[in-house]
């Protein structure tokens, strides 16, 4: 009987995963600053997103990705909704090469990666200057968007490997 | 060609409209919910406002509890930074102390002798601190500031002075009930009004985003006449922003950018607990 809901809680602890790792992030905000490496920051939470929401949007439903947006915004103290609509503006692109890709390739999706956090970043550095007159280090975003794109296919590896799990312990 | 803008939009409308895979909203509703939010957040919409601290109050204290793990890593790493350069520090620490020794004696009579003025002209400052623990340093590289764990019922008020020991490190941005947010001076946000000692130049310090700060809108070129000489940077308590006489930072030459900054005297990695400063100038007149 233990053994049975052992087995049902590390199923469910599976599932619900990447949202915990969302939610984690969102409230950590890792960032590796205290590194004290000057020009290295990455966005976990946009590779995440990227990666659940292509794959299975399953395993990470829009009413939580817009709710973490909202958390990452009180934390790092950006205007309220920014994130969220950056967020969703990646599910809206996952959405769409979801849409229209028969045979998903790798190169494909890191390539849509690396437009997608080009396009969210560009609009969240245009609104926060322009429109909420928030100054902002260019540099800093585009670095990070850099990184970003450049870290995908270790989280690539990572995630399928994580996925493979959810699958076994599904069946 | 009209296929293919078919299928384009087709895929557009069913990755925008369709509720897939058990989703509770579309995504168009939620991203028309994030765009409402930031314009009713924009325009100081009440009840968001309200919605705002309430939610600040939750996510401030799960941030705290959440971070404490990475917080650990961090004050790991910068400890083991310390126990490896002690010999050297120690060094330094001894042959600064022999020269802050006599500085003192200087400076006690100093203070003696401005208290003294202050009152021929009838005028005294009144300072209150308020010491508040930091709850969240979230150094990202965009905006750089820290969550204290005192609010509006501890009396915490917008535009309120952070002080590290003596030194200035920001100013409060956002009151919540029981927390708010201050703003580092390292932010690229932040301008104060400062004073360069001792030339006696009135200049703003303004943030960079990195842990540097650099001195922007002096009257004079200074440039040329801080050469070789010490300048110690104080706030000016012009704007009636912050108590006059607080110290930020000092200026050097940074090789790797060419240019002088503004090495705070605070290190911004290591804030545990701060304090929160409201002065008053009385006058007498």
């Amino acid at each position: 009987m233990s053994a049975l809901n052992q087995k049902s809680l590390i199923k469910s602890l599976l599932f619900y995963l990447p949202i915990l790792l969302l939610y984690a992030s969102v409230l950590n905000e890792i960032d590796f600053n205290y590194l004290e490496i000057e020009y290295f920051s990455f966005n976990f939470v946009y590779i995440l997103i990227f990666y659940w929401t292509l794959k299975n949007p399953r395993y990470l439903n829009y009413g939580a990705i817009f709710l973490a947006g909202i958390v990452n915004d009180v934390v790092v103290g950006l205007p309220m909704g920014i994130s969220s609509f950056c967020y969703l503006l990646i599910c809206a692109v996952t959405a769409y090469l979801r849409n229209i890709t028969i045979t998903p390739h790798f190169i494909n999706d890191w390539i849509s990666l690396l437009f997608t956090i080009l396009l969210i970043n560009s609009i969240q550095v245009l609104s926060l200057d322009f429109i909420f007159s928030i100054k902002v280090n260019y540099m800093s975003y585009l670095v990070n968007s850099g990184f970003t794109f450049i870290f995908y296919p270790i989280f690539l590896y990572l995630f399928n490997i994580l996925e493979k799990r959810i699958k076994i312990q599904k069946k | 060609m009209a296929t293919s803008r078919d299928d384009f939009i087709i895929a557009i409308r069913s990755a925008f409209l369709k509720k897939s895979y058990q989703q509770k909203f579309s995504l168009l509703t939620l991203i028309f919910l994030s765009i409402i939010i930031i314009i009713l957040g924009n325009l100081n919409f009440k009840p968001i406002q309200y919605v705002k601290i309430g939610i600040n109050e939750i996510v401030y204290r799960s941030s705290f509890i959440i971070s404490i793990p990475e917080n650990y890593l961090k004050n790991l790493g910068i400890k083991l930074d310390e126990h490896l350069s002690i010999y050297d520090q120690f060094k330094k620490n001894e042959a600064e102390l022999k020269i802050l020794k006599e500085k003192k004696l200087n400076n006690d009579f100093l203070i003696l002798e401005n208290k003294k003025l202050r009152d021929l002209i009838n005028e005294s400052i009144q300072s209150e601190d308020l010491y508040a623990k930091v709850l969240v340093d979230k150094d990202s590289p965009y905006l750089k500031s820290i969550i204290l764990n005192k609010g509006s019922k501890d009396n915490v008020k917008i535009g309120m002075a952070i002080v590290d020991n003596s030194y200035l490190v920001g100013k409060v941005i956002e009151v919540n009930y029981t927390n708010s947010r201050a703003l580092l001076l390292s932010d690229l946000n932040s301008k104060i009004p400062v004073l360069l000692e001792p030339l006696d130049i009135h200049a703003v310090a303004s943030g960079t985003g990195k842990n540097y700060g650099v001195i922007e809108y002096t009257k004079d070129d200074y440039d040329q006449i801080i050469k070789d000489k010490e300048i110690i940077v104080y706030t000016s308590g012009y704007g009636g922003l912050f108590k006059p006489g607080l110290p930020v930072g000092k200026i050097i030459y940074d090789n790797t950018i060419n240019d002088n900054i503004i090495n705070f005297f605070s290190d911004f990695r290591q804030l545990d607990y701060v304090k929160i400063v409201s002065y008053d100038i009385g006058s007498g007149n």
